[in-house]
């Protein structure tokens, strides 16, 4: 029985085993058959839920310590340092050693702080942020949930966090904290109205809020491009709002630890600390792999109308490395925001959003609606 | 009595109290702001000082004169060769010494280059409050050339004690001149840099102007001097009002403006970089002949009487008063240190601005906390 079952694990990959690259479902579905003939329809889809949980928590960990490594070489980059370089080769297990240095540390939980939602507040930024990641299609056939109602689920996910830096700020006992959240709050409010238009655009021009149709639909060219000119315009309202949205670069108005030393997460230490700081940093992952999705083609390689020769050559850069490379192309441009712009006011970010983002964006979803309407995409 | 007391420390009941410092890390030191809000505006800012009092004036008063020297030092770390000028010309004036020229270009050469060091650690930090980070590193980049000038001519880096009473500690080193000029021709170049990444951004430029505004009324019954003071229109600099050293030959000019908001506190800065950069260079090609230092004897004593002597640090007019009894020690000195002053106006000109605009306002007027508390 065993053997057999493993057997016909192998007998999924009909194809040689380097074409899971190019499609993640033949492992998927290999999986899948394999878990089927081994147990109970039910355990099948339990088994199945655990391994993806695993999978993404590993990925959620490596993703993590690989954007901080990636933040202290940018910002090193940009102010003539040379960044982390003791541990490792160019110092790449440095954030592990952070890591290992902040599960060992103490968790200080302060006098008269509410320690229920004190305790309760890292979790939370932190289940939303993995709710998100599970909606993201990462490659062909490497998709954990694919609602069809894909980007309203992201929008409303991810709009929660601000619950769990509200939480930190108002259960810390802390002044600085507290200021810090109420920005926060107000901050993440106000933009997702303009992270929410900007998406509609493309929804808009794919027909669809599901990502694998809206990926699909970019096959012939990304959205960024078929768009015209109101593509674009969401693009750089999104960039812009998008930063916004995970308190990041000139809108750190939350943090500003020139004001506030360090907002929302100034009582928290040891791993706590570190769930924020991740969390932070997988989420400047999550929207710049909603503006690859949405705005750069996914996971779709880069082609050219006619050039026939081109385009194979770019269809072998299998779909993975052309999402990561996309992903992190979004997040650099996001890191060199953050290193070379000055801190924005709170009133000045709100008068951005509400005076500029926002009417710009309606007219922009109106012109879109009428550039479909009419045909006038490509 | 009691709702006095409370009335002192809550304030208000829709108040809402902060106390920033002693360690918070946009003051710079050991400086604590009691700052009452509303909401995010800023209603009330009570400095508390002393977190950081020596009683340098008070020590003075038992040491020899070339030992307070090294106290000048502590005081405005960012300008110590300036502040030790100061006593130096004090003493001097007392006992009526003649000093050559070479020292007289070598202590100016010496102030302005102390004077583009503090501005740039101004700029580096000022940036850093901001939240543009990477000015901390750029400002620190180019500062570190003049400290390394410092090093190899008097030893110290930061804290000098450079001059003395009657002239220098030591003379100049040979290469002294080539990699002052040197380092003019280098920043020369970068200053521009400076300008692009955070005096010409919108960010910035929508943050500091009209925020902050002094008026040159307030400027002048508050006392605010130095760039601060400047760019209120006040014409407060000793070097063209008091000349003393060798200020009285060299070109230059007074940096003003009217505005007197935050950014022209910072552009003056900024331009009074470049001001140096001239003085510097009419004068390091023209270093006399001569000795580094008068012979004074031994044991100075000041004869009986009240001396004082004002020069202009970087922060803005240091004044130094020392009353003598004939003895060794002074009877008694008083340092009128300009961050003291210029802290007094913080209160005034942040009322009804954002907590961000009070460490924009803050961070314009260049504090040192040392130089506060002596």
């Amino acid at each position: 029985m065993q053997f057999e079952s493993i057997a016909s694990l192998f007998s999924a990959f009909k194809e040689p085993w380097w074409k899971v690259f190019y499609d993640f479902s033949i492992l998927t579905r290999g999986v899948d058959v394999w878990l089927r003939n081994l147990m109970s329809p039910t355990w099948t889809v339990v088994t199945e839920m655990i391994i993806i949980g695993i999978v993404f928590l590993l990925f959620y960990a490596v993703i993590g310590l690989f954007l901080v490594y990636a933040e202290r070489k940018v910002c090193a980059f940009i102010q003539n340092r040379l960044g982390p370089n003791r541990i490792g080769p160019f110092g790449i297990f440095q954030t592990i050693a952070d890591l290992v240095k902040l599960l060992f540390k103490e968790l200080i939980v302060i006098k008269n702080a509410d320690k229920f939602l004190f305790n309760l507040a890292p979790y939370i930024v932190i289940i939303v942020n993995f709710m998100v990641l599970a909606a993201l299609p990462f490659a062909k056939g490497l998709h954990a949930i694919d609602f069809n109602i894909g980007i309203f689920y992201i929008l409303a996910v991810s709009a929660m966090g601000v619950v769990g830096i509200l939480l930190a700020g108002w259960s810390s006992n802390n002044k600085y904290s507290l200021i810090g959240a109420m920005r926060s709050g107000a901050q993440i409010v106000s933009y997702e109205l303009s992270v929410g238009l900007s998406l509609m655009v493309i929804v808009i021009l794919a027909g669809s809020m599901q990502l694998s149709v809206i990926v699909e639909a970019q096959r012939t060219g990304w959205f960024i491009f078929k768009g015209h000119i109101s593509a674009v315009i969401a693009f750089v309202i999104y960039l812009i709002a998008g930063t916004a949205e995970t308190n990041r670069g000139p809108f750190d108005m939350s943090e500003a630890e020139s004001e506030l030393t360090a907002g929302y997460h100034t009582e928290y230490s040891g791993i706590r600390f570190a769930f924020f700081y991740l969390a932070e940093f997988i989420n400047m992952f999550v929207v710049a792999s909603i503006a690859a999705t949405l705005f750069l083609g996914g996971w779709m390689p880069f082609h050219v109308g006619n050039w026939e020769g081109f385009n194979h050559v770019m269809d072998f850069i299998p779909p993975v490395v052309w999402f990561f490379g996309k992903t992190f192309m979004v997040i650099w441009i996001i890191m060199l925001f953050k290193w070379t712009f000055p801190r924005l006011r709170i009133d000045q970010l709100l008068t951005l959003e509400w005076k500029y983002l926002l009417p710009i964006n309606l007219v922009n979803v109106l012109l879109m609606a009428f550039l479909v309407l009419m045909g006038w995409h490509f | 009595m009691e709702e006095i007391i409370k009335e002192a420390v809550i304030g208000e009941q829709e108040e809402y109290i902060i106390n920033m410092g002693p360690q918070h890390p946009s003051t710079h030191g050991v400086l604590r702001l009691v700052v009452s809000l509303k909401g995010e505006i800023v209603k009330n800012v009570q400095p508390h000082i002393g977190y950081i009092h020596r009683g340098i004036e008070k020590m003075c008063e038992s040491i020899t004169y070339p030992q307070i020297i090294h106290l000048t030092d502590r005081m405005d770390y960012l300008s110590a060769s300036i502040n030790n000028e100061g006593v130096c010309l004090a003493v001097e004036k007392a006992l009526e010494v003649d000093i050559p020229d070479r020292i007289k270009v070598i202590r100016t050469i010496v102030s302005e280059l102390t004077r583009i060091q503090s501005h740039q650690l101004f700029w580096a930090s000022y940036g850093m409050d901001m939240g543009g980070q990477t000015c901390f590193f750029y400002g620190l980049r180019d500062r570190e050339m003049i400290l390394d000038i410092f090093e190899e001519t008097m030893g110290g880096r930061m804290l000098v004690s450079y001059n003395c009473p009657g002239g220098l500690m030591y003379d100049i080193h040979p290469n002294f001149q080539n990699r002052v000029k040197a380092f003019l021709k280098y920043f020369r170049k970068v200053l521009p840099e400076y300008d692009a990444i955070l005096t010409g951004n919108v960010i910035f430029k929508s943050r500091t102007i009209d925020v902050g505004k002094l008026s040159l009324e307030d400027a002048i019954s508050y006392g605010v001097t130095g760039p601060s003071g400047r760019a209120s229109g006040f014409s407060c600099d000793i070097r063209k009002h008091d000349p003393y050293s060798a200020y009285d030959r060299v070109k230059f000019n007074e940096v003003l403006y009217s505005e007197g908001d935050t950014y022209h506190r910072y552009c003056a800065r900024i331009e009074e970089m470049r001001e140096s950069m001239n003085i510097i260079d009419q004068l390091i090609d023209n270093i006399p002949e001569g000795p580094y230092a008068v012979k004074l004897k031994p044991v100075i004593k000041l004869p009986e009487g009240e001396y004082f002597q004002r020069v202009e640090t970087a922060r803005g007019e240091l004044d130094v008063f020392v009353v003598s009894d004939g003895n060794k020690n002074p009877y008694r000195v008083k340092f009128r240190t300009p961050s003291f002053v210029n802290l007094g106006v913080l209160n005034h000109i942040t009322k009804d601005f954002k907590i961000a605009d009070l460490i924009a306002i803050a961070g314009s007027l260049d504090l040192v906390i040392p130089d506060i508390d002596r």
